[in-house]
């Protein structure tokens, strides 16, 4: 097998169709599998009491938006690199659907700081360092659509992603190197290790759910931008006039 | 089972608020990004057929 093949828009796009819809129909179903744990199967934490349940979608949703921006970061850089389009193409396609989960960890962590720190919103090092994570998605976004030239545009916003990087160690080690209201390690919620078994399952079953969706996600924009930058091309106006 | 009945599940132990708000302004999100990618689709497709390269057929 050819892997060079699929580094052509052209000959990705057909795939990407298709791994995009894999994966999507896996993420509704592991995201519903995950949901029946974490409500269902999960009992009541001794502390928090139903409170806690807001870690099943918190927790992979902050994973998924240090793990996309590095993911993001890693194409663009490819792109920047080695001049492949596809690559640049991914990184603009992975940078919304980053953001959307950088926004969801804020969001949820903020609706469960409420009822369990007694504060919406600190400005500790776990918290300021994901929302500076959400202004970088944000910077490199803008950065894109300012510029005109597709090809321009990939470059700059490449340098931006990639000194961006030193950001996502900071977050993830934000809990260790500083003293923060936000917690260290999230399996310790519990004191029975059968209790953390549920708990962790429903986490993880959430995190592969919300892996799957975005590569979904991720595949369907990437698509969009393919259609859109290939214009000119003849395979995309064939692709347009053989759908309808 | 944690639930005795729905009232108690939709309830949350009285943190229905903070739980149900989490998880439905997820859904919102994550429904509305593959609603607004199959519109963005869509509309390529329409502009492509309007205005694409050459002329439709074999050449």
């Amino acid at each position: 097998m050819n892997w060079f093949k699929y580094s052509s828009p052209q000959s990705f796009f057909p795939l990407a169709g298709r791994i995009a819809l894999g994966f999507g129909a896996l993420a509704l179903l592991t995201c519903v599998a995950g949901l029946y744990i974490g409500f269902f199967r999960a009992p009541t934490d001794a502390q928090q009491g139903e409170a806690y349940r807001i870690i099943f979608i918190h927790v992979p949703a902050a994973w998924m938006s240090m793990f996309l921006y590095l993911v993001m970061a890693f194409w663009a850089g490819w792109g920047l690199a080695f001049n492949t389009r596809l690559s640049s193409m991914m990184a603009s396609a992975i940078a919304p659907t980053g953001a959307m989960f950088t926004f969801v960890a804020l969001w949820t962590g903020s609706l469960w700081g409420k009822p369990t720190w007694g504060t919406w919103w600190v400005w500790d090092a776990r918290l300021t360092s994901e929302l500076i994570l959400l202004f970088l998605y944000f910077g490199f976004m803008a950065l894109q659509a300012a510029i005109d030239d597709a090809r321009r545009a990939d470059k700059a916003g490449a340098v931006l992603a990639l000194v961006g990087v030193v950001n996502v160690p900071i977050i993830y080690f934000s809990v260790k190197w500083w003293n923060t209201l936000h917690q260290g390690a999230s399996i310790s919620l519990t004191k029975s290790p059968t209790m953390a078994a549920t708990m962790l399952t429903g986490m993880a079953v959430m995190a592969f759910g919300f892996w799957f969706y975005s590569i979904a996600a991720v595949l369907m924009r990437a698509r969009c931008i393919m259609l859109e930058r290939e214009r000119a091309s003849d395979w995309a106006t064939r692709y347009a006039r053989g759908s309808t | 089972m944690n639930w005795g009945n729905w009232n108690e599940f939709f309830a949350m132990g009285g943190y229905a608020f903070f739980v149900w708000g989490s998880y439905l302004v997820t859904l919102v999100l994550m429904t509305a990004e593959i609603a607004l990618l199959a519109l963005r689709k869509r509309g390529a497709l329409e502009r492509l057929r309007a205005h694409g390269a050459r002329a439709p057929g074999p050449r």
